[in-house]
């Protein structure tokens, strides 16, 4: 478990770094490098941090927060272990309500800056969310629905044992509906552009936009943990194999090697995708969510058919 | 006469006492004895609840109380379970409105009518639950529903013009509503009452099986349809965002938070206990109904700029919500999966319980800021957070348990209601099948909109600058009003971290209503365990471990740190000067895309009014915009329904002339076709 979110915090920046760097390629440039990720936040603990007029707690909080649900999170989600010490809480429904709450933190800190920005970005986070919200626990409760649980580690040893769960059209519709919202949830292309600079095009940008220093650094190295997290999520979900269903270490460190290359050629591949997708506008979004959420409804509705009794 | 019957008779005494007090003194004092006596009333009810969730069981009869009847009072776990959440909430909202009722003078909360009133409102929410005979019930919630009208009207005298015609309005709507439901009550109960021969409980639950299923479904109609109305179930809500803003805060804490709870007692009382459970259709009734309310509601609330309005359709969401809880109790009950049934229950019930303690918070702090400002409008509010603290830091607890996100005290009752909902697969039928999906999307939904109307309430009326003066000048609540909250913060925080400790009473209260088979919870302080689904919940294991992180990302962060944190900075303002109140986003503006998405579903109606100049028509001098959410349901069913009732009412206004003979005609007339229509009868 330590080493899941040991491994998460260190390889979130990584993982961004590798998209990045594939993107660049992708599109004729240079790149950064991998380790850049990690050299940003290296320089923004170097400078001040900023707490502007009229804000509160909430504002001081927020990062810490993100940061901290998505560390629970990483530590609860058996990324690399279906064995771990809190294999019992690891709840697929508590998974999805700490996200949120992460989201939730970091609205309310745009809210509290009180600016026309910060106001724009939670509004549009909060949209988005909200229907994301739904779409995630929908499938969630699809995916649940063979194991009779949601606790994830029954899950992921069920989709172990029996995998023509995962080929199941209920599965698969599941499987499509959180990909689409993982992406939303990250804010990735097409929901949110990470690399903007124009405001007006922002989502999750405009609403961070009045932090600086360290506490930016918290802002997107738990943006980029909550990407390792989902992916690692997916590909838990998708593709288990690999994960293992002790504690003895060196299967642990097996699968947490896998886990890496899996995550790896998910974030490699959704890289590729972005450069040849542009960014939907704010108000199309939702019928892309609305999508996923048709999808995740379907899941379930086909999980009650095909094995209801 | 055990702790329960003692605890009540105490409760009736002091209800007698508060009301006679608040009628004759005068002043200051009315208002602290109407109180006192009130809060001691709720403490006895929260003590005769408590003892019946412990296993206690009391009953009562007072033959020459009631004409023809007698009156008739038991309590068992189910009673109690509704007891207690009342009595707690009238302890706390009493203390409350000591301080609330003082501000306002000789009018409003402070008139001697709402002050002898309160007391024998907050006696018949406890009684109401322990009612033991048809004619003691209809009593007891026809009183409830007297008492708590008069106390929506108290603000109506001393009020301006335009609020008088508001409360006026809310009054009428609440008034003809809940008589219709009470028409239908009547009408349930009695036929009832006639096929099972006997009008006690006791007798109901023994005639119900001689009844036919076609009387069978008719009474659990007639009966869910009047409890779904007090329950603020769409499409029978309209009372509801119209009276809870309109009465005093403290009126509507009592009313969102202990009286619309009684209309799910009723389904569960009726459906489960007495009639005995029913067939399928009886439940995807109730289902149907509690999925369009909750979504509904958290649409409504999303729109909402009014704060007590958007609390009031919040109200209307989670009542839904418990009510999904019941419906799917009852489909699995009926498809012999007592177990699920047994949990979806308890969840139904464990969602009204922290919906009681955060929505009566929430409507407290509500008051709090009404008193301070004068605003329910959130687009005027804004920076109240420096200004009132510790109404602040309450409105957050109560908008975390609101949100149904850990570590909240919402959290759980949804947890246990989708975990009751992944066993609905057993439940054979097409019809299910298609149905529980819908309503696991509507929890789904309603959860995830939920965040966005918290956030909104928050986060516009508390953060940010003031967008008005009297937003501006706000100062913090009096010490009792800060007591009652902290009583109602200290009910939510003990509800979030420790609510294995209700598993035990929760399990009692099910097995009173007979929805399902063995304690659905196994409690204890730390974990919620669901034995026989292999599920394990513990919200203070979460609470610790989100603390713990967040003190360490703290550390990490401070150690990591090379420079001081620069305080008091300027806000980045893109070099325009500094950004003023008028550019911070609005409630308005922040559910405007929200309302884009549900356009279809919302229709909202906007028109733009230009004026141009006289000299030109293409220089514009005034440009006016107005838009408006109305409640869809209300536009398209009730006003139909309005008009033509309306309608009939003229046209029936030629029929009365004004001459006598015609009137002797009509008797005439109607006599004869009577006596015909018997004669062909025979």
């Amino acid at each position: 478990m330590a080493a899941q979110v040991a491994a998460v915090c260190a390889g979130a920046p990584l993982l961004t770094g590798m998209m990045r760097q594939v993107r660049a390629r992708l599109e004729g440039r240079a790149g950064a490098g991998v380790g850049q990720p990690w050299r940003d936040l290296r320089k923004l603990m170097r400078k001040e941090a900023v707490t502007p007029q009229g804000t509160g707690p909430a504002f001081r909080m927020a990062p810490l927060l993100l940061v901290a649900t998505t560390a629970v999170v990483a530590a609860l989600v058996p990324l690399a272990s279906t064995a771990t010490p809190a294999g019992g809480s690891s709840d697929l429904i508590l998974v999805v309500a700490l996200l949120a709450l992460g989201t939730v933190a970091l609205a309310l800190a745009g809210l509290d800056t009180g600016t026309a920005f910060g106001g724009m970005g939670a509004s549009r986070e909060m949209t988005v969310a909200a229907l994301v919200e739904p779409t995630i626990l929908l499938a969630v409760f699809a995916l649940s629905m063979p194991s009779g649980s949601t606790n994830l580690a029954a899950i992921v040893s069920g989709g172990l044992r029996d995998p023509d769960r995962l080929a199941s059209p209920a599965g698969l519709l599941a499987t499509a509906a959180l990909a689409v919202a993982v992406l939303a949830e990250t804010g990735r292309l097409p929901v949110d552009n990470p690399t903007t600079h124009l405001e007006l095009t922002m989502v999750h940008e405009a609403m961070v936009l009045e932090y600086a220093g360290p506490d930016l650094a918290l802002v997107e190295l738990g943006a980029q943990m909550r990407l390792a997290v989902l992916l690692g999520l997916l590909a838990s979900l998708a593709a288990p194999w690999g994960i293992a269903t002790t504690a003895r270490p060196a299967a642990v460190a097996l699968a947490l090697l896998l886990l890496a290359v899996k995550v790896a050629v998910l974030g490699a591949v959704l890289a590729a995708a972005e450069v040849f997708w542009a960014k939907l506008r704010l108000f199309r979004v939702p019928e892309l969510l609305a999508g996923s959420f048709l999808l995740a409804l379907l899941a379930v509705t086909a999980s009650y058919f095909l094995t209801g009794e | 006469m055990n702790a329960i019957g003692a605890a009540t008779a105490a409760a009736a005494a002091l209800a007698a006492a508060g009301g006679i007090l608040g009628a004759a003194l005068p002043g200051r004092a009315r208002v602290l004895a109407s109180g006192v006596c009130t809060a001691a009333l709720g403490a006895a009810g929260l003590a005769a609840g408590a003892a019946a969730l412990r296993g206690g069981r009391w009953s009562a009869t007072a033959p020459a109380l009631l004409p023809l009847s007698g009156a008739h009072l038991a309590v068992d776990a189910l009673s109690g379970l509704f007891m207690a959440v009342a009595g707690g909430v009238v302890l706390a909202v009493a203390v409350y409105g000591v301080g609330y009722a003082a501000g306002h003078g000789p009018y409003g909360t402070g008139s001697r009518t709402a002050q002898a009133t309160l007391p024998v409102f907050a006696l018949t929410l406890l009684l109401v639950p322990a009612a033991a005979s048809v004619s003691t019930f209809l009593l007891l919630w026809e009183l409830m529903a007297l008492t708590s009208l008069v106390l929506v009207l108290a603000r109506h005298r001393g009020g301006g013009p335009g609020e008088r015609a508001a409360v006026r309005e809310a009054g009428l709507w609440y008034g003809v509503m809940t008589h219709f439901a009470f028409v239908l009550l009547l009408a349930g109960t009695g036929l009832f009452a006639a096929g099972a021969g006997g009008e006690t409980f006791a007798a109901l639950r023994a005639g119900a099986h001689a009844l036919s299923p076609g009387t069978r479904g008719l009474v659990f109609v007639l009966t869910a349809l009047a409890f779904a109305t007090k329950a603020g179930a769409v499409p029978l809500h309209p009372w509801l965002p119209r009276a809870h803003p309109e009465a005093p805060s403290a009126v509507s804490a009592l009313m969102s938070a202990a009286m619309v709870n009684l209309g799910v007692y009723g389904v569960v009382r009726l459906g489960f206990d007495l009639l005995g459970g029913g067939p399928r259709w009886w439940w995807l009734l109730v289902l149907g109904l509690g999925a369009l309310s909750a979504v509904h509601g958290i649409l409504q609330a999303a729109m909402a700029s009014d704060l007590k309005r958007l609390l009031a359709y919040s109200t209307s969401e989670n009542l839904g919500l418990a009510l999904i809880g019941v419906g799917a109790a009852g489909l699995l009950s009926d498809a012999g999966r007592r177990a699920p049934a047994a949990l979806a229950l308890a969840a139904a019930l464990l969602h009204l319980v922290n919906h009681a303690a955060f929505k009566a918070l929430l409507f407290c702090a509500a008051g709090s800021v009404l008193r301070a400002t004068g605003l329910r409008d959130l687009d005027r509010m804004g920076g109240l957070r420096a200004r009132m603290p510790a109404t602040c830091a309450f409105f957050a607890l109560a908008a975390l348990g609101a949100v149904a996100l850990p570590p909240g005290n919402g959290f759980l009752g949804e947890w246990l209601l989708l975990q009751s909902l992944v066993h609905g697969l057993a439940v054979p039928g097409v019809v299910t099948a298609l149905v529980l999906p819908l309503a696991v999307a509507a929890i789904a939904l309603s959860a995830g909109l939920a965040a966005a109307v918290f956030v909104k309430a928050l986060g516009v009326a508390f953060f940010a600058r003031p967008r008005s003066a009297p937003a501006g000048a706000a100062v913090e609540s009096p010490p009792s009003m800060l007591a009652g909250m902290g009583l109602l913060a200290a009910a939510c925080t003990a509800l979030a971290l420790v609510p294995g400790l209700l598993g035990d009473g929760l399990s009692r209260a099910v097995a009173a209503a007979g929805a399902g088979d063995g304690p659905p919870l196994a409690g204890g302080a730390l974990a919620v365990r669901l034995d026989r689904l292999a599920a394990t919940m513990s919200p203070l294991w979460v609470a610790c471990a989100l603390t713990a992180a967040v003190a360490v990302v703290a550390v990490a962060a401070r150690l990591l740190a090379r420079r001081r944190r620069r305080d008091n900075a300027r806000l980045w303002d893109c070099g325009g000067g500094a950004p003023t109140a008028r550019m911070s986003y609005t409630a308005t503006s922040f559910a405007e895309p929200l309302q884009r998405v549900f356009d279809d579903v919302l229709a909202p109606q906007q028109d733009v009014d230009v004026t141009p100049v006289r000299a030109s028509a293409y220089l514009v001098e005034r440009v006016r915009f107005r838009r408006s959410v109305p409640d869809r349901v209300e536009h398209r069913l009730y006003r139909p329904l309005l008009s033509a009732v309306s309608q009939a009412g003229r046209a029936a206004r030629r029929l009365a002339t004004g001459s006598l003979h015609l009137y002797l005609g009509y008797g005439f007339s109607g006599l004869v076709a009577l006596l015909l229509a018997l004669a062909a009868a025979r």
